[in-house]
């Protein structure tokens, strides 16, 4: 599948890009803790890519690599057609690259609807003089932004919550809202950090429509760490199997459901 | 544009109805929907250029006259559009409730043979989906919300905007069309078909005229002196006579505001940001807002707590009486001034009804208690009495004749007739056409002078001509000494204790009464967290011993009321169970409109009822359920059965 340069199409008929970002022999230690041992795989425009694997595998770590919050020590991260190099995680952010994270990082005394609206920061450009006096520009910058954050509101089905705190708020609902904030800034790639850990089966299957609602709706590529099995392979294109910092597998869910490998790492195997 | 629908006595129709409000309130708010955030509105003018455009675009479609168009969602200005522009072009809107599975779905569509279905989002799209291989007729779906249908096969499907484009750019083509089938529109032709709900067997499509909606709507607008610039919201469901006649006949006919929340959680939100003058809510909704208000005045500060509990006895005391201005003492008035301005206002302007000019509740009887807070809080809430086939109206209580006990005395132009049999029957403008492709029941139901049964089974007051509704004529019977048996009478005196939701009373030609309780997962879920008590599950909430005890109470204060009553003493219920589940719409128990069905729960819980009749202190039960999404699953439980103390007649010792 690797080999058609132009992209593909899915099984349920969805046209898959080129090649958004690419991973080249990326190694990263932590001084003598190799947590990523030489990983090479490649995002595609418009499709959602898994990366699963056992606990301690260096999924989290391989994610923050994406997002450039960690610089790995050997290899290169390609996005767009070119190498990029070291920068600051609000340099990543106006690359367009959003993230949600394992732990729910909100803002836990802002309402809802303020919450999602610091997802529009990247995206505002008036600068905090005419903020403070908020007339003119920067009263319909801030219009502008508020529609396109009532417009995710909406899409997410939180409107009931918009204006309640945080703090107040459920986990699977946290969570909803962290998937706000992130879509908020408007991303052409969208990592989330176990998007269902801790929620139960109905929480679960609203999250799945609604990473499926932002693939399908926004055409927005998804990068996604998750442990539920069921999860990943119902939803992602394409999968990224890791254990102990290395890839054992790499394809569809089906190709990577027979993976001896992947098999072994799973169910463990026996050493003679 | 020359339009010539107006005859001499007034519009003939719903769409004359939509152009003379164009010409006239042009630029006055018709509709209104929370949407991103912010209301957002259209004019008249406005709502007729949409409607226009959406009856076109349904020209361009091939849709002929006499057709039927189903349409179904939650309320939306672009729903209601649907039905005006289906009106517009000759054909008969069909609204359907919204959370009708797909089964239930399949038999209305089919029935009524809907060539186009109008399809407010992917779950209602993926429901007529799910049964179109059943449906011969079934066309075209026409979907507004266009989220999750990106990758479906669109070769049925086309998206509302894209149809009201349709229409827009073939205006010439079908301009002259449109305004001919307008033109054949009059008093007799078919404003709209509604499916009710069915306490027993299939829904059965009540067709109503053009006469029925605007003569209604007329009379009933006069009764309470409607104004245009009322306003009211629209949440309850689309394919209920109620909401069709507030938000599309009278809102019509009058011209005032009809607004749509934003979804169906944040209800209570927008009805306090617009604050309807006209409001309308079952007696479940009010008495779910008083709960909630109990609660939270529970987890008050003591201090509020006493000025709530000091200012809402003296509402109780004089409220009332100043609502219906009856005389009260100048410093009764100064207290409650003082009332007003500490507790009254900000409570009511907390529960979205500060501005609620005319408040109706209807559907089931309301308790004493609840109507008595809110009327006593200042908000003018009165009672009717209707069903579909009278399109609504059949009687309602004019403004100072309020009385929690009696439905009111006939509306305009309805007349009333007590059979022998103690039904009520009445005959009225309203009165529905017939039973779509239901000739016998038609027959049935209607006479043929025009007098239709209702069912119910009631009195009319001698000295004030107030109808009073005992019960489903049906559901009275006879004990086996040959007492009279009125369950809903005895279920309704339950169910205002805030602590159950449900009761369905048994004992028709037995020699004592039995009854199934559901609680009221709300209230005893609060009162369990006070008090420590955990649960997992409703189940298990239902069968703590102390949960039974507190219904045991609430069964024999109800036993000891009733024991007054000389007609109805043997309505006491000797025994009873606290179900293990909630009763529901989806398991077939529970109408949409949330009624009772009692023959289906006494078949499938029969092991039940023979367990509160042969005298076992404990009953084990499977009961299959229905999840929301069609799958099916089983409980297991065993339930207590209580013995509950009953009372003799106190009139009859006396006279002893």
């Amino acid at each position: 599948m690797n080999d058609l340069a132009d992209g593909y199409v899915t099984a349920d008929g969805r046209q898959i890009g080129p090649v958004v970002m690419e991973m080249k022999n990326i190694t990263l230690r932590f001084g003598g803790v190799e947590a990523i041992k030489d990983i090479s795989f490649d995002i595609r425009q418009g499709e959602i890519r898994a990366i699963i694997g056992p606990n301690g595998a260096g999924k989290s770590s391989m994610l923050n690599v994406i997002s450039g919050f960690y610089v790995p020590q050997d290899g290169e991260v390609w996005y767009q057609g070119s190498r990029r190099a070291p920068m600051k995680p609000y340099e990543v952010a106006q690359q367009g690259i959003a993230r949600t994270f394992q732990n729910i990082a909100l803002f836990e005394g802002m309402s809802v609807l303020d919450n999602v609206m610091t997802g529009r920061l990247t995206n505002m450009k008036i600068g905090m003089f005419w903020q403070s006096i908020w007339k003119g520009k920067a009263e319909r910058e801030e219009t502008e932004n508020r529609e396109v954050a009532e417009k995710i509101i909406d899409f997410l089905e939180i409107q009931a919550i918009r204006k309640t705190p945080v703090s107040r708020l459920s986990y699977g609902l946290k969570k909803r809202v962290e998937l706000a904030r992130a879509l908020a800034a408007e991303p052409s790639i969208l990592l989330l950090d176990e998007p269902m850990a801790g929620m139960n089966v109905e929480e679960k299957e609203d999250m799945s429509r609604f990473i499926l609602d932002v693939n399908d709706e926004f055409g927005t590529t998804i990068a996604l760490i998750e442990h539920d099995m069921g999860v990943v392979m119902d939803l992602s294109d394409r999968v990224v199997v890791m254990d102990y910092g290395k890839k054992i597998g790499d394809g569809t869910p089906h190709e990577v459901r027979n993976n001896q490998d992947v098999i072994d790492a799973y169910l463990g195997v026996a050493h003679d | 544009m020359a339009y010539t629908l107006v005859s001499a006595d007034g519009p003939q129709s719903v769409p004359a109805l939509l152009h003379r409000n164009a010409k006239q309130f042009a630029n006055a708010p018709a509709y209104r929907e929370k949407e991103y955030g912010i209301w957002q509105s259209w004019t008249w003018a406005q709502t007729r250029e949409e409607v226009e455009a959406l009856a076109l675009g349904f020209l361009e479609l091939g849709v002929n006259e006499g057709d039927f168009i189903a349409i179904s969602g939650r309320n939306r200005p672009y729903l209601y559009w649907a039905m005006m522009a289906a009106e517009m072009v000759g054909a008969v809107p069909v609204p359907l409730y919204q959370d009708a599975n797909a089964e239930e779905m399949a038999y209305v569509l089919d029935h009524c043979g809907a060539r186009f279905v109008v399809a407010g989002d992917q779950e209602q799209v993926d429901k007529v989906l799910e049964v179109q291989d059943q449906l011969s007729q079934f066309e075209r779906i026409i979907y507004l919300d266009p989220r999750g249908l990106r990758k479906y096969d669109h070769s049925a499907l086309d998206q509302y905007r894209a149809v009201q484009e349709l229409g827009r750019e073939n205006r010439d083509v079908h301009i002259k069309e449109l305004e001919t089938r307008q033109a054949k529109l009059n008093y007799d032709s078919i404003g709209v078909m509604l499916y009710t709900s069915g306490t027993t067997g299939k829904p059965k499509g009540v067709v109503l005229s053009n006469r029925n909606i605007i003569e209604t709507a007329k009379s009933s607008s006069a009764f309470d002196n409607l104004r245009h610039t009322d306003n009211i919201l629209a949440y309850l469901p689309m394919a209920w006579v109620g909401d069709f006649i507030f938000s599309v006949g009278q809102a019509l006919w009058v011209g005032f505001c009809t607004n749509c929340p934003e979804s169906a959680d944040t209800m209570h939100v927008d009805l306090r940001e617009i604050g309807p003058t006209y409001y309308f809510a079952p007696p479940r909704v009010f008495e779910t807002q008083l709960t909630n208000v109990m609660i939270r005045m529970e987890d008050a500060s003591r201090f509020k707590k006493w000025l709530f509990d000091k200012f809402m006895a003296h509402a109780r005391k004089v409220g009332p009486d100043i609502l219906d201005g009856r005389p009260v003492s100048s410093m009764d008035r100064a207290k409650y001034a003082l009332g007003e301005l500490m507790i009254y206002g900000p409570l009511k302007n907390t529960l979205g009804l500060s501005r609620v000019r005319v408040g109706y509740t209807a559907g089931e009887a309301i308790g004493p208690e609840i109507f008595d807070f809110y009327r006593s809080l200042g908000i003018n809430l009165k009672q009717l009495y209707g069903q579909t086939e009278a399109t609504v109206f059949i009687t309602a209580q004019p403004d100072g004749e309020v009385r929690s006990d009696t439905v009111g005395v006939a509306c305009p132009g309805v007349e009333l007739k007590i059979a022998d049999s103690g039904e009520v029957f009445y005959r009225s403008p309203g009165v529905f056409v017939e039973y779509y492709k239901n000739p016998e029941s038609t027959a049935d139901t209607k006479d043929a002078e025009g007098w239709v049964a209702t069912g119910d089974a009631g009195f009319v007051e001698q000295d004030t001509g107030h109808l009073r509704i005992i019960d489903r004529a049906k559901d009275v019977g006879h004990m086996a000494d040959g007492s009279l048996f009125a369950p809903k009478y005895v279920e309704n005196k339950l169910k205002f204790f805030p602590n159950i939701l449900e009761v369905v009373v048994f004992g028709n030609g037995l020699d004592a009464c039995t009854a199934f309780i559901n609680i009221d997962l709300t209230a005893v879920g609060n009162w369990a967290e006070r008090n420590n008590i955990g649960y997992a599950s409703y189940q298990e909430l239902a069968r703590h011993p102390q949960v039974m005890d507190t219904i045991q109470g609430h069964v024999e204060a109800v036993n000891a009321s009733i024991a007054e009553d000389e007609m109805l003493s043997g309505c006491q219920v000797h025994r009873f169970v606290v179900l293990h589940k909630e009763l529901d719409a989806d398991d077939g128990e529970l109408t949409r409109t949330r009624k009772v069905r009692r023959k289906i729960i006494g078949e499938k819980f029969a092991d039940i009822i023979s367990a509160l009749y042969d005298g076992s202190t404990s009953v084990s039960t499977v009961t299959e359920v229905t999840y929301e999404d069609g799958r099916k699953g089983s409980i297991a439980a065993t339930l207590e059965v209580r013995d509950a103390k009953v009372f003799a007649d106190t009139r009859k010792m006396a006279a002893e």
